[in-house]
């Protein structure tokens, strides 16, 4: 019943993606954004966070998928790095998810480029699967996405 | 207090301790004599080795004990302070603090070995007289109670009797009654027993009070922790108040206005406060110089006198840490190389001590910190040779740059003249970390030096780095902060000089500004351009190009125009002539209308003149159709009565037409700021400026902190984020400030590629006699087709009117070397060819340009052309294979030169370029 297991769950062009929920500092809704200028295409820009300022990733550029449509504002899961808050923008937040230990897989081959080096593994829930992301390194944008083969 | 609290407290003491006998064992070498000195020294030993004793930290009291053993033999007279022994002393402050370092860490004092020092400040004791009378002064020194007294307080009773209220006698018995078991306090009993009023006893505290106050220390010890929690929320303290500010500028109610008055007085009071605790005196890195500076001297061999001015100068605690190691670095390299040895400076005349002074002082809202010495200053030759030698400049440079830019070349990284690398300094790596570090505080350096008599090195600090005063400007929907120390001046071209403001000089804007030439910078352009590098898709990006593409209204015509209305519909009124409704047209359709919906309002919509403007100018069409109608209806009361409303609604469009006109020429205005990066000056072209204001500069995510565009962000009194503006990291991206400081430079540079590179571009022709030939690219102005009746005389020469200008015309044929030998006269108006239109290639060259006329244009090639051969004939520079054929590749100036003799002169053919 380790904390560890616990995810903050979340929609990204109908997949399901989770982040362990203690690093998680909070979920909130859409927030207006400043954009950085000069900063990596990944960054959507800043949020003003109750006076803290927080580098607002776009998640969907990070992992390399189809621009969010029009219209669609996305939500806010902000993480505690040491660099400060950094909050990754999402279409939908899902639940929290307890998984077991067995239910963690590898991640299928079919997954290539930046969808590799960021999904650390694979969970099987009831009927989906919960691609688990290695924080660290999502929270990273310092380097343009290298060109990645659809997820589906 | 727990133990590690114990420690704690006692490792921070004894640092100060260690610090102090520093400053004093130096002083002491510079007169050993002085027994207040020694004494100190002897005390701060002899408290260290007493608490390590007490805490267990053997090896600690072992040292001290050897030095509190040789200090006694100093006190008491029977030893001299030499050298040897003040080095050993100093030897042992170090082995202490190296000890103190270990149990901060580790706990504990580690594995250290100190018998070599202890034996040696033994050894130094074996030196000492034998007792002498200790008598006098060196004893009573001796009986001093070991921590410095505190200032006599005076008691209460003789606070009384010095004022007079009790006699002795009442303050005596007062006294016995207590010792006898009277738990009251004296002021208490005197009262009871009527020696003295309550209000009496009360002045008389408080007299006391004052005392006690003034004799023991003001002060107290914080945390830096604490501090710095208490800054961050003075800086949230300073948002929230823009906030309400910003509400309150909205509100009628005086109470609330009130209200945030005072709450703003508050706060700025409560910043400044706050901002004062964490001030220290610069005095406090300083103290350890003098043993630095003894350090280094002695190492060296060399004599140095330090003198410090402004050691009260205050500065944020954050700048003290980030300049401390800058600073130490300056003074070391100051003896180390700038102050030159006893016996050269004698020969020099000299005298034979060198002179390093430090002087700190607040100026312009910055703290100026120099540090000079009377040494053999900068040697700008040897300078500008190892620059040189290091690639770093070519010799034309090196031979332009002033003295004061070479100065500056010692602050590049790996820049070192010195002969020796010692582990002083020599290196080469001090001085362009000590230049970062400034700079990285917002702080600039500068150098300045006279051969022979010595440098000074100025640093300019700002005062605080938290809370800045900035300019908010706003460009593309987007907010800007520009730090208010950067900015010099405000500069507004308004109609007319806005058009004529801004020059190009070599293809770069720029703005003259009394008489100076300022480059400008457009703030959109260096921050979009690059975001489109990066592939970020831009919403609403076809939006903004078809805005950029609005044309003109031309508001005249416009006028005039609708002006019109009225005499037209008169006419048709009168019958005089026709009007249909389609020829009215819609509102929709006329050139106003289109300006109107084909972007117009969206440019534009939010001014009033526009909302109006649109109103009536539907009015106006409904109205016209509205008398058509009546007219064809023969209703022609009704048409009249319509007919007077046109009137006024026309001259209605032709007022807000005018006033948006003005308006339209206030938006063209140009926002020049005049900003200084690194000496240099620069305009930033905004669109918009707003306030100035006192923002709290928020760090960037470390990952963001690489683009030297901005540096923070801030939040705004609305809460939206605005990112502060780096200004020296702008320039030197949008190439407004360069390495190396000569802008020419480059520009030559560039120049001279793009010459170079020209020369692969080629276009081809047929010249006379279907002869294959070619133009460098670069030469060519255009290329024109003219019909022969353009074609004019003047003179001995044939001539077209071409875009203003009259264009000489010449043939080719006319004259190049030909086998005929035989000058040519071509006739451009009488052919037998027929009428076929003239090919001509327009080519410039010195400013002068010249027609050529050729058979047939055949193509334009890139081509290296490296296969040469030499000149064929007069005219041509040479032969080269260009698209795989040979080919005769014109040489321009000498055609040109011969087009205006009118024959190729007898002199060697003209190179170009090369």
């Amino acid at each position: 019943m380790s904390n560890a297991n616990q995810f903050c769950t979340f929609y990204l062009d109908r997949l399901l993606f989770g982040v362990e929920l203690q690093k998680v500092q909070e979920v909130i809704r859409y927030q207006d954004v400043t954009r950085v200028p000069l900063a990596p295409r990944v960054v959507s820009g800043l949020i003003n966070l109750r006076g803290q300022i927080v580098t607002a990733v776009d998640l969907r550029k990070r992992l390399d998928l189809p621009e969010r449509p029009e219209g669609k504002l996305p939500m806010n899961v902000v993480m505690r790095t040491e660099d400060g808050g950094v909050s990754l923008q999402v279409d939908e937040i899902g639940d929290v998810v307890e998984v077991s230990e067995e239910s963690s897989e590898e991640v299928p081959p079919t997954l290539q480029g930046v969808a590799r080096e960021l999904i650390k593994s694979a969970c099987k829930l009831q009927d989906r699967l919960l691609l688990v992301l290695d924080i660290e390194k999502s929270c990273q944008f310092s380097e343009n996405p290298a060109q990645v083969q659809r997820l589906v | 207090m727990s133990d590690t609290e114990i420690v704690r407290e006692f490792l921070v003491e004894s640092y100060e301790n260690l610090d102090l006998l520093d400053r004093e064992l130096v002083s002491l070498e510079k007169d050993p004599t002085k027994q207040e000195t020694l004494a100190s020294i002897f005390r701060t030993i002899h408290t260290i080795k007493g608490t390590c004793g007490f805490l267990g930290f053997s090896k600690l009291e072992a040292v001290a004990h050897a030095g509190e053993n040789l200090l006694s033999l100093l006190r008491d007279r029977r030893l001299e302070l030499t050298p040897e022994i003040a080095t050993a002393l100093l030897k042992m402050v170090d082995a202490t603090r190296q000890m103190l370092g270990s149990v901060e860490k580790m706990g504990s004092e580690g594995e250290r070995d100190d018998r070599a020092l202890i034996a040696e400040l033994e050894r130094l004791q074996k030196k000492a007289r034998p007792t002498e009378e200790s008598t006098g002064a060196p004893t009573a020194q001796q009986k001093e109670p070991e921590k410095p007294a505190e200032a006599a307080v005076p008691s209460l009773g003789e606070i009384l009797m010095q004022k007079g209220l009790v006699n002795e006698g009442q303050v005596v018995s007062a006294l016995v009654r207590q010792e006898e078991g009277d738990p009251r306090r004296l002021g208490e009993i005197l009262v009871e027993q009527g020696a003295a009023k309550p209000q009496e006893v009360l002045e008389a505290i408080q007299t006391q009070e004052a005392a006690r106050g003034g004799a023991s220390e003001g002060t107290i010890r914080v945390d830096v922790g604490l501090l710095d929690k208490l800054m961050n929320l003075v800086g949230e303290l300073v948002l929230a108040r823009n906030q309400i500010l910003q509400f309150t500028n909205a509100t009628e109610s005086s109470g609330l206005l009130g209200t945030s008055q005072r709450l703003n007085l508050i706060t700025t009071e409560l910043q400044e406060g706050v901002m004062k605790t964490r001030m220290q005196p610069i005095g406090n890195i300083w103290s350890k110089f003098p043993r630095t500076v003894r350090d280094v001297a002695v190492s060296c061999g060399k004599q140095v006198r330090i003198e410090m001015e402004g050691r009260d100068t205050e500065l944020d605690k954050t700048i003290i840490e980030a300049i401390k190691d800058p600073l130490t670095h300056l003074v070391r390299n100051a003896v180390d190389h700038g102050i030159e040895r006893p016996e050269v400076r004698v020969a020099a005349g000299k005298p034979a001590e060198g002179w390093l002074h430090l002087r700190a002082f607040h100026e312009g809202g910055q703290v100026n910190i120099e540090i000079s010495d009377d040494g053999a200053g900068l040697d700008c030759e040897k300078i500008r040779q190892k620059a040189m030698q290091k690639g770093i400049v070519t010799s034309e440079q090196a031979v332009r740059m002033s003295d004061r830019e070479v100065m500056g070349l010692i602050f590049l990284p790996g820049f070192s003249t010195a002969e020796k690398v010692t582990n002083v300094s020599g290196r080469g790596v001090g001085m362009d970390v000590v230049k970062t570090n400034i700079e990285k505080i917002g702080g600039t350096v500068d150098v300045q030096s006279k051969p022979g008599q010595g440098t000074t090195v100025r640093m300019k600090i700002p005062l605080t780095l938290a809370i800045i005063p900035a300019l908010i400007v706003s460009d593309g929907g987007d907010r800007y902060a520009i730090p208010q120390v950067s900015l010099l001046e405000l500069v507004r071209l308004e109609g007319r000089q806005a058009r004529t403001g801004i020059e190009m000089v070599h293809g770069a804007p720029v703005h003259r500004l009394r008489g100076r030439l300022l480059p400008l910078v457009y703030l959109k352009r260096e921050l979009k351009t690059n975001a489109k590098q990066a592939g970020e898709k831009t919403e609403g990006q076809g939006k903004k190009t078809r805005i950029e593409n609005l044309e003109k209204l031309d508001f005249e015509l416009a006028r005039a125009k609708h002006l019109l209305w009225k005499s037209r519909l008169r006419e048709f009124l009168d019958g005089k002539s026709s009007l249909t409704e389609a020829e009215a047209g819609s509102h929709k359709s006329c050139a106003l209308g289109k300006w109107l919906y084909g972007g117009g309002q969206e440019e534009y919509g939010d001014l009033q003149e526009m909302r109006d403007l649109e109103q009536v100018h539907m009015q106006l069409h409904m109205l016209v159709r509205e008398i058509i109608g009546h007219q064809g209806a023969k209703h022609q009361a009704a048409a009249e009565e319509a007919f007077q409303r046109v009137g006024l609604l026309s001259d209605r469009i032709v007022g807000l037409l005018t006033a948006l006109e003005r308006e339209l020429e206030e938006r063209q205005a140009i926002n020049i700021v005049v900003l200084q990066a690194d000496d240099r000056q620069f305009g930033l072209v905004v669109s918009d400026i707003n306030d100035t204001e006192e923002i709290v500069v928020k760090p960037l995510s470390k990952q963001l902190k690489s683009i030297n565009t901005f540096a923070g962000a801030t939040i705004m009194g609305d809460g939206t984020v605005a990112l502060i503006l780096d200004v020296l990291g702008f320039a030197q991206r949008a190439s407004v400030v360069s390495e190396v400081r000569d802008r020419a430079l480059t520009e030559k540079a560039v120049e001279r590629q793009a010459a170079s590179s020209e020369h692969h571009s080629y276009l081809l022709f047929a010249g006379p006699d279907d002869a294959r030939m070619a133009l460098p690219l670069g030469t060519l102005a255009r290329l024109e087709e003219f019909q022969r009746t353009q074609v004019e005389r003047s003179g001995t020469k044939w001539v077209t009117q071409y875009r203003g200008e009259i264009l000489s015309l010449v043939s080719l044929s006319d004259v190049l070397e030909e086998r005929r030998q035989r000058p040519r006269n071509t006739d451009y108006r009488v052919t037998a060819e027929g009428t076929a239109p003239l090919q001509v290639l327009v080519c410039s060259h010195d400013g002068r340009r010249v027609g050529l006329v050729v058979e047939r244009i055949l193509d334009i090639v890139e081509d290296e052309a490296s296969v040469k051969s030499a000149a064929s004939r007069r005219g041509v520079l040479h032969s080269a294979v260009v698209n795989g054929k040979v080919t005769e590749i014109l040489d321009v100036p000498a055609i040109l030169q011969a087009a205006e003799r009118g024959r190729i002169a007898d002199t060697q053919p003209v190179e170009v370029g090369a």
